[in-house]
């Protein structure tokens, strides 16, 4: 199966590991994966924002890249993001963007049908839920994203997977709970915000990793967890199931 | 109205830092509510009641005109009077004309969120008559002189321990009284007001156009004595409260007690269909009904905002809502708090008054997935954040970024260059260029850019 990545700017520049260990991780399971290299940023700031037209503009730049029709320049069948937000914006809400007047609907159709999570991909596109046992013995908590969790409906599958590969999944009180992130909302409302991350981090069980699928909310619950002297250690998504598949000898990239 | 909206990014941060204790609180006790509400909505097939009840308020509020005119002709019908209210100031002025022209020296009331909205209590107090909130909460705020912090729990900000203090202060309670011992001093106090109010004050739940019957759903049993006892009854109503029928009303008792407090049904359901029949029958003399509007008409026409007039004011938005947790409704600075305040307000007040609340959110759905009658809040929320960037109502510094933005996202080769950048100005380096991290910093550690970006990595090939 031929993957276009889209890494996402957050991931781009604050996961790049995490990206690479994506990378080896869908080679790994059998797609030749490719990076078109004019990708930037989904526009989901400027979407939350309510700033419509330069969601837009950012929308159809990736349209442009990523291409709406099956024969995409980057001739892949699938679109995959390690991010549940930005899967989400492509997804969701580009189709709703463009209902506004001149943009193109059946693009952004055509790549939201064909845009995946990465867990959601792993799990209900190439129906992999088996990755090895390198996880054995780690004990992990899942923080999932709200879109991941409430747009993409992903309720068990990155549990699912980091199960698959070994890892015990601790229940965790404030599991589906909003870390506060929330793009500009985590500037504007910072004292909220924070508590919110509080919330989550005062209700964490004993592990050895906080595992989450979505960048944003790792940066915003490791800074808020580094501010309050905690010692927490957060892994993106992607890094903790190369681990499962490589074990923890493997070229890894923990944040 | 004077509100205190727009400090609400102050107020957040000062209720969290300095009372520490409402977060708990809230938290504590919304969550209990979420997990009766979640387990209410498991005994059923909630998602089809949900979408039935979606219909059946889309259905009324596209004929509220034929609902309204069919709700006053059943009402006055039945006995009850009718009174309409353009705006906060005749709806008051309605109510106190009634009470004035009765001689009422004493009111009795159940907990009603619209009286808030129109700032009732005050006037009536000016006109020389003593007021008695009845709903215990509701009670215990008016001692404190404190607004309601939710539409349902009222005084859920509170903990145990501050209404021990407060009833040991002025209902003589024991210090460590436990809560069957407080409710039973207020009981008595209630008892007393009920017996010598002239009249009850309530609002309604749901007023049916059919039978023009006012329903009350309550757990107290304050409402029923409060609609029976005193001789004028005053229902004040938004004029968003109609259903047609009878038969919807049953789904929709049933389906609000589950969002509220996951009961089947409220312990208390009272259906008033006017005064005592005869003189000697149980019953007030007179029944007045206030159609209140406030609002409500704009809201209606707005293109999007419109379905924000399904409420049906369970809770179930502010119980699920982690933001909401963090303050209790307070931070809000109006009585319609929480997710569905943050959208109901900017309509009914206008965007420019309900400013920031469109933004006092993360946007992560859970309001929406408790929604009984599945108000797609996050995206009204985003509705009302577009009307106020398109408004100006933004700071320029937000808008200028995210105008940045688009334009290096949109220009891969000035994208490149400035991702390079980012990664070797490192965490400081980029809070320095980026304003925006700067409020990030006063709570967070920076997050580290690493040291080469995905980019480079791909380049280099990945192995
Ligand atoms: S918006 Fe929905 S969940 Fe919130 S109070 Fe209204 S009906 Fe209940």
């Amino acid at each position: 199966m031929k993957v276009a990545f889209f890494v996402t700017c957050l991931a781009d520049h604050y996961f790049a590991d995490a990206a690479a260990d994506a990378v080896r991780l869908l080679r790994h399971l059998g797609c030749e994966v490719s990076f078109p290299p004019d990708q930037t940023c989904c526009g989901q700031p400027a979407y939350n924002a309510g700033r419509t037209g330069e969601a837009l503009r950012m929308a159809e730049h990736t349209l442009d890249v990523f291409g709406g029709q099956p024969d995409n320049p980057a001739g892949a069948d699938a679109v995959v993001l390690p991010s549940g937000s930005c899967a989400t914006m492509v997804k969701k809400f580009y189709p709703r963007l463009a209902t506004s007047p001149g943009a193109s609907a059946v693009r952004a159709t055509a790549l939201a049908e064909r845009s995946w999570d990465l867990a959601e991909f792993i799990v209900r596109r190439l129906g992999v839920t088996r990755l090895g046992d390198g996880l054995a013995g780690r004990r992990i908590a899942v923080h999932q994203g709200c879109h991941a969790l409430r747009e993409l409906r992903l309720e068990t599958e990155p549990a699912t997977l980091l199960e698959g590969a070994g890892a015990e999944v601790v229940p965790w009180e404030a599991q589906e709970e909003c870390c506060g992130f929330g793009g500009l909302f985590s500037v504007k409302m910072t004292a909220v915000s924070a508590a919110m991350a509080d919330r989550k981090l005062e209700t964490l069980p004993d592990v050895d990793w906080v595992v989450s699928g979505d960048g944003g909310c790792v940066l915003h619950l490791d800074g808020r967890s580094r501010a309050r002297g905690d010692r927490v250690e957060f892994v993106h998504l992607a890094t903790a199931l190369w681990r499962g598949v490589n074990g923890d000898g493997g070229k890894t990239g923990a944040k | 109205m004077a509100t205190g909206i727009k400090d609400y990014a102050a107020r957040s941060r000062e209720i969290i830092r300095e009372d520490p204790g409402v977060r708990e609180s809230v938290t504590g006790a919304t969550i209990a509510f979420d997990e009766k509400r979640r387990q209410g909505y498991a005994e059923v097939d909630a998602d089809a009641w949900r979408r039935w009840a979606e219909g059946v308020k889309n259905h009324t509020l596209t004929h509220l005109d034929r609902y309204l005119a069919e709700a006053e002709e059943q009402l006055q019908a039945n006995g009850a009077q009718v009174h309409w209210a353009a705006d906060a100031a005749e709806a008051r002025e309605i109510v106190t004309g009634l009470a004035v022209r009765h001689g009422v020296r004493s009111v009795v009331k159940g907990k009603s969120m619209v009286t808030e909205e129109i700032d009732l209590n005050p006037v009536l107090e000016a006109a020389g008559i003593e007021v008695f909130e009845t709903d215990l909460g509701e009670y215990i705020l008016q001692l404190l002189e404190e607004p309601p912090s939710h539409i349902l729990g009222p005084a859920l900000h509170k903990s145990l321990e501050q209404v021990q203090e407060l009833f040991a202060d002025r209902l003589d309670t024991a210090r460590d009284g436990d809560p069957d011992t407080l409710a039973r001093a207020a009981r008595e106090v209630l008892r007393g007001a009920f017996i010598h109010a002239d009249m009850g004050i309530t609002g309604a739940n749901f007023l049916v156009a059919e039978t023009g019957t006012v329903a009350l759903i309550e757990n107290e049993g304050n409402i029923r004595l409060t609609t029976s006892l005193p001789r004028v009854h005053v229902a004040v109503v938004g004029i968003e409260k109609l259903l047609p029928r009878m038969t919807d009303l049953a789904g929709f008792l049933q389906l609000t007690a589950r969002a509220a407090t996951g009961q089947p049904i409220g312990c208390f359901v009272s259906l008033i269909q006017g005064p005592a029949a005869d003189p000697g029958d149980d019953g007030p003399e007179e029944v007045h009904v206030v159609l209140v509007d406030n609002g409500r008409t704009d809201v209606l026409a707005h293109e999007h905002a419109w379905e924000a007039l399904r409420c049906v004011r369970c809770g179930a938005c502010l119980n699920a809502c982690p933001v909401y947790r963090q303050t209790g409704g307070h931070a809000y600075g109006y009585v319609y708090s929480g997710p569905i305040g943050s959208v109901l307000d900017p309509g009914l007040l206008g965007l420019h008054e309900a400013m920031p609340l469109p933004f006092a959110s993360s946007l992560c759905g859970a309001c929406e997935d408790a929604c009984p009658v599945r108000i797609p809040i996050p995206e009204l929320l985003l509705e009302w954040r577009r009307e106020a960037q398109e408004e100006g109502l933004t700071p320029w510094k937000e808008r200028a970024a995210l105008a940045g933005l688009a334009s290096v996202a949109t220009r891969p080769g000035l994208y490149r260059l400035a991702g390079k950048i980012g990664s070797r100005l490192g965490a400081t380096g980029a809070a320095r260029v980026l304003p925006m991290l700067g409020e990030w910093s006063k709570d967070r550690a920076l997050p580290k850019p690493s040291p080469r970006t995905f980019r480079d990595l791909w380049r280099e090939g990945i192995e």
